[in-house]
């Protein structure tokens, strides 16, 4: 269990970009993190993988306090972070990527079911460089296996996964999110505004002007997100 | 060949207690050992320290291996290499350099290589070079490397300094004939207060030559760096090189690469980037587990070993 108990977090010039976020996500479960652009979410995903560190409050993983742990330390107690914007690197191949995440050397076998799961065929991917000669949409896939490469990780983020990627492997992601959730073991915490990813939350909680505007069961939330939307909190993309 | 010369011959030349198929073993200015093959004929040269490799055309995908190596202080290892490779040969050329010592004398070798390939002839040639030992003696390597490229001949070249080395002065020169084709992946690392210089002139002489040129160089400690490169189009011919460099610490790096088109149809093109290791990088790398200094450590590795 994931609990953030009344964070808050201010830019270094003091802007207050997340306001008192009070949240827990059970193992096993689907959280969709969504609400309007530059509303908090990105930071709250940041906060989660020690990317910031909060001004004020608590983040807690299993009742252990976390809120002072760095990126590294949270990551070996089973963080994981899909960025938005996936990094580049220079020489650096995808097989070094899905290594370091795995914490180990990868068969063949494991490379092409990490990948296989991004729609990825890992015989023309693992010694490519993650560099600027891979696309928008590939260097997006490969940021997201890296996060399912990870075999100790219990809480997945992924922040806005669909962005950049083509239909089919938008829909293998929505597959992946769904064998991931029947496993039971893991955490999955999603921002998104995809009705398809909302569509298969156990829990969507709104965030807007940093703040929890709506949380709840999808049953309970999607309904209301749709009236919302008139209200500006949710600008549900249907493309996919 | 001592103990030394065997680590030595480990990290610079793949060496698994033996070598197959051609080779020279040089240690101290010495010959070690040497093997000719049907194919590849090693003998020493009359007037001056050092070897004429021939090749001849049958060798295909065949190794010869020149590797030398400098085990103690108070050596001072000059040898003039030349490689004659005849008209369709393809063989792998590796000719590693490790210099150690662990007293107060410079352990030095200065490694002249001269190429010149017949009309079609292919090789890839990998230089490492090391440095080891504790003594306060100069690790010194100054290779310097002449290529002459016939019609349609190709060489790749890979040289590795992979550290230790507290000084070299690399020179590379080429010249390329019609259709020829030159590839050189550099990869280069000073650490603590060592110096590197490297110099490369590449000559498009023949019409539609080509030659790309990277080099990628990690400068860490208070190392300092000197880079630079001329290519020169003097018909039409296409000409890329790319300098990257990756600073740690207060290490510097001065890069001045030069272009120049003597003919409209010449295409050439330079990028480069010198900077510090991008912090989203580390970051990135810490989410999957790594700490900040061995994110770095991987970060350098894949920079150095990519094409």
């Amino acid at each position: 269990m994931l609990t953030l108990d009344q964070v808050y977090w201010k830019t270094p010039d003091g802007e207050e970009i997340v306001k008192g976020v009070s949240l827990e996500i059970a193992p096993g479960r689907l959280t969709v993190v969504t609400g309007p652009n530059g509303g908090g979410k990105t930071s709250i995903a940041k906060l989660v993988a020690g990317l910031a560190s909060p001004t004020g409050g608590r983040i807690l993983l299993d009742g252990e306090e976390i809120t002072g742990l760095d990126i590294t330390e949270r990551a070996k107690r089973g963080i994981a972070y899909a960025f938005q914007q996936p990094v580049r690197f220079k020489g650096v191949t995808v097989r070094d990527l899905l290594e370091i995440a795995a914490g180990d050397a990868l068969s063949e076998e494991d490379m092409c079911s990490v990948l296989g799961k991004v729609g990825l065929c890992a015989r023309d991917y693992v010694d490519r460089p993650v560099d600027a000669s891979l696309s928008g949409g590939e260097s997006k896939r490969i940021e997201i296996a890296t996060v399912l490469a990870r075999r100790d990780a219990r809480f997945l983020v992924f922040d806005e996964p669909e962005a950049g990627i083509d239909l089919w492997s938008f829909s293998n992601l929505i597959d992946v999110f769904r064998s991931l959730k029947e496993e039971r073991r893991r955490a999955l915490f999603v921002i998104s505004h995809q009705e398809r990813i909302l569509e298969i939350a156990d829990e969507i909680v709104v965030i807007a002007d940093g703040q929890v505007r709506l949380s709840g069961s999808r049953e309970e939330i999607l309904p209301q997100l749709l009236t919302g939307e008139k209200q500006g909190l949710c600008p549900i993309h249907q493309g996919m | 060949m001592n103990i030394t010369t065997e680590q030595l011959l480990k990290a610079v030349a793949d060496y698994q207690g033996k070598f197959q198929g051609a080779y020279n073993i040089r240690e101290n200015g010495e010959c070690a050992a040497r093997q000719s093959t049907p194919h590849i004929h090693i003998e020493s040269k009359q007037d001056k320290p050092g070897l004429d490799i021939h090749i001849d055309a049958d060798a295909q995908q065949e190794t010869v291996y020149i590797p030398a190596c400098v085990t103690h202080g108070n050596v001072d290892d000059l040898v003039y290499n030349d490689f004659y490779v005849a008209a369709g040969a393809d063989v792998t050329i590796i000719a590693g350099c490790g210099v150690h010592t662990d007293g107060e004398g410079e352990a030095r070798h200065n490694g002249i290589h001269r190429f010149f390939l017949d009309k079609g002839a292919r090789v890839l040639y990998k230089e490492k070079h090391v440095g080891t030992g504790k003594g306060i003696g100069l690790k010194r390597i100054d290779p310097v490397t002449e290529i002459t490229l016939g019609e349609g001949a190709s060489l790749e070249m890979e040289t590795i300094q992979l550290g230790g080395v507290d000084t070299t002065d690399r020179r590379t020169e080429a010249t390329l004939g019609p259709r020829a084709r030159l590839t050189i992946h550099e990869s280069l690392m000073t650490d603590g207060v060592e110096t590197a210089q490297t110099d490369f002139v590449v000559s498009m002489d023949g019409e539609d030559s080509a030659v790309d040129l990277i080099s990628r160089s990690v400068a860490k400690g208070e190392s300092r760096q000197e880079y630079r490169s001329r290519i020169k189009g003097n018909c039409r011919c296409t000409g890329h090189s790319e300098c990257d460099a990756i600073l740690v610490d207060r290490g510097t790096v001065n890069a001045a690469p030069e272009l120049y088109a003597g003919d409209i149809d010449a295409e050439l093109i330079h990028e480069a980037a010198i900077g510090k290791i991008a912090g989203e990088q580390i970051v990135k790398l810490r989410t999957l587990g790594l700490t900040e200094e061995q994110a770095e450590e991987k970060i350098i590795e894949g920079f150095l070993r990519g094409k």
